[in-house]
């Protein structure tokens, strides 16, 4: 793990109307460390995540995404660097006329030279990798429950080995069981392939199962970032009930020992 | 997506005898130079950098039709591990039936759909009324406000287009028949013409295929987007009928709104037909009017008797189009087009049917 930063966020500023959303935020991800965003609700975690890939436009600030800043790309420029990334959306944002394989190939279509089957093999792969059965691959989104929705989701944003992964609330929605197979599953492919992960999460227990350091939005700005245990100390009262809340005794309760 | 070669790497192979040695970077991006490559006994992999799932995957197939891949670094082979784990169990399936079975199944499942259809319209049509006779029953029941607003939404607010168009069906049948009857000196039949055929046929016919065109549409799309949210099973576990709540209101407002439509269309298709025939055969309001009154009020009675039908079909196969949307929002376009199509497909029909059934009885 090396400490230069994929994902450098500097005085971002972000606004809609009159509401803002962030002002002078500063937040960084590491090569290959699992990054959560916690915060309450309304206090713009998607927001953020949407400012660094690109889908929101920020009134000031700079986002620097594996050495390029967002904003100023060319077109050509901005494909390659989406190549380089994969974005998970919290319901799996599936293109309902295809195929779960299909869904996957989608992002494989841009590269040159790769036979059918391969594609199809790739894919295939990728829907195996995300934990789903075989069967999962010729079904529509719309014949998927909202865990499977989610891992085909995370399958597409995982086709092109991506250095970044971008997850909005990958256990929301899911059971316990669900969940923590689902916490399993980012750990596993980040010690495999080695991916930065920027997970926006409420879930306690997912934090707790997979993050490396947890950064939590709150007055507009990234508060505080630091390990789990780090949080135990912040002395600030939305950032203590988060963390030694009756849920997040409970979670922390349920652990045989972080790391 | 655009393919674009912003996304560099390079990989080169070497073959020598059986032994194929990589180097540079074997990811997705450059897995056709190794596709390019023909079968190798051993692939040396000592010089690989950057390695993917992609590459491994491939490298797996390889491996699998008997190549001995050497030279792995820790890294490299704990990737082949994780891949090789998570490669999809290939689950056997059914061979496809053979194309006669396919072609006969798909008939057959289309014809019983077709009377599974009319069947659920049948059905529709009964729990409508079903619910209107409990409304009459229970007054304070009655959605009365819903009523009225669905009178305006597909009554009030269709009344300009429906007038614009028949207005200029009427100058058309003028036009065209003053033409045709000229020819035999005949031109003051042209009343009879436009009067006959806009308020026998046109008028009413012409009204329901718009209606069924913006009603059936909107029916759908709004019960159908409250099948997706849920709202209609939150309707249900609060005591709420949705026969009574959604469907009643929006059917009945159609058979009330209809005929009015109808009114509308006649009156504005005879009045273009009237201005049409003054300016082009010089017959006046006066004369056109005499003619008029000469005109069987049995015309007028076999018009306006498919409204009220015509308004039931539509609004019944709109609201049943609506119930059978699911939870993606694909099957609410599929389900809102569909509904117009049906919808004025059987407006047609029962319009043929009428005519057979006038004929027959001596209207």
């Amino acid at each position: 793990m090396s400490d230069e930063p994929v994902v450098r966020v500097r005085g971002l500023r972000t606004q809609f109307g009159t509401h803002v959303v962030h002002e002078g935020l500063d937040l960084d991800l590491n090569r290959g460390e699992i990054l959560g965003v916690v915060g309450g609700s309304g206090t713009g975690k998607s927001v953020l995540l949407r400012a660094i890939v690109g889908l929101e436009t920020s009134q000031a600030g700079d986002i620097e995404v594996l050495g390029s800043q967002i904003g100023s790309l060319s077109g050509a420029e901005r494909r390659a660097l989406e190549q380089r990334w994969g974005v998970m959306f919290q319901d799996g944002a599936l293109f309902s006329s295809l195929t779960v394989r299909e869904n996957v190939e989608v992002p494989l279509k841009a590269v040159p030279g790769l036979s059918d089957a391969q594609r199809r093999g790739l894919a295939e792969l990728k829907v195996s990798m995300a934990g789903l059965p075989w069967k999962a691959n010729q079904n529509y989104p719309s014949d998927l429950s909202g865990g499977m929705r989610k891992r085909a989701g995370l399958a597409r944003a995982l086709a092109l080995d991506p250095e970044i992964l971008f997850l909005d609330e990958p256990t929301a929605g899911l059971d316990p069981i669900g969940a923590s197979a689902f916490d399993r599953l980012i750990v596993m492919l980040r010690d495999a392939l080695n991916l930065s992960v920027f997970l926006v999460t409420h879930d306690l227990d997912t934090l707790h199962a997979c993050c490396d350091r947890v950064a939590v939005l709150a007055e507009r700005k990234v508060l505080t970032t630091g390990t789990m245990s780090d949080m135990l100390k912040i002395d600030h009262p939305w950032v203590h009930e988060y963390f030694n809340g009756p849920r997040a005794r409970a979670a922390t309760a349920g652990l045989p020992g972080k790391d | 997506m655009v393919a674009v070669d912003a996304v560099k790497f390079d990989l080169s192979t070497e073959l020598q005898d059986d032994l194929l040695v990589l180097s540079g970077d074997l990811v997705v991006w450059s897995l056709r130079v190794l596709s390019d490559t023909s079968h190798a006994g051993r692939i040396d992999l000592s010089s690989v950098n950057r390695m993917d799932t992609a590459g491994a995957w491939e490298l797996i197939q390889r491996r699998e039709a008997g190549s001995t891949l050497i030279g792995l670094s820790d890294r490299h082979a704990e990737l082949l591990e994780t891949v090789t784990k998570a490669l999809p169990v290939v689950e056997p399936t059914a061979p496809p039936p053979p194309p006669w079975r396919r072609l006969l199944e798909a008939t057959g499942r289309w014809m019983a759909g077709f009377w599974v259809y009319l069947a659920e319209l049948a059905e529709y049509l009964g729990r409508s009324m079903a619910a209107l006779g409990r409304a009459l029953r229970h007054p304070s029941d009655f959605p009365g406000t819903s009523l009225i607003h669905h009178c305006q939404e597909t009554g009030l607010r269709a009344v300009p287009i429906v007038a614009v168009m028949s207005f200029l069906i009427g100058v058309v049948l003028a036009f065209q028949g003053s033409d045709q009857l000229r020819q035999f000196g005949a031109e003051v039949f042209v009343v009879d013409l436009i009067a006959i055929s806009i308020l026998r046929e046109l008028g009413i016919l012409l009204t329901a295929i718009i209606v069924a065109g913006r009603t059936a549409s909107a029916l759908t799309a709004s019960i159908g987007s409250m099948k997706m949210r849920q709202e209609i099973d939150a309707m249900r576990t609060l005591g709420l009928d949705p026969d009574l709540v959604l469907i009643m209101p929006r059917v009945l407002a159609l058979v009330l709104m209809l005929p009015i439509l109808g009114l509308v269309s006649a009156l504005t298709g005879l009045l273009g037909g009237a201005a049409m025939s003054w300016i082009e055969l010089g017959i006046s309001p006066a004369m056109f009017l005499t003619r008029l009154t000469d005109i069987s009020v049995t015309h007028v009675i076999v018009g306006f008797i498919k409204a009220p039908v015509f308004a039931l079909i539509i609004g019944v196969i709109g609201c049943h189009a609506g119930m059978q949307v699911g939870k993606d929002a694909e099957s609410l376009g599929r389900m809102t087009s569909s509904a117009v199509v049906s919808a004025i497909f059987a407006v047609i029909i029962a319009d043929a049917a009428f005519s057979v059934f006038f004929a027959q009885v001596g209207l």
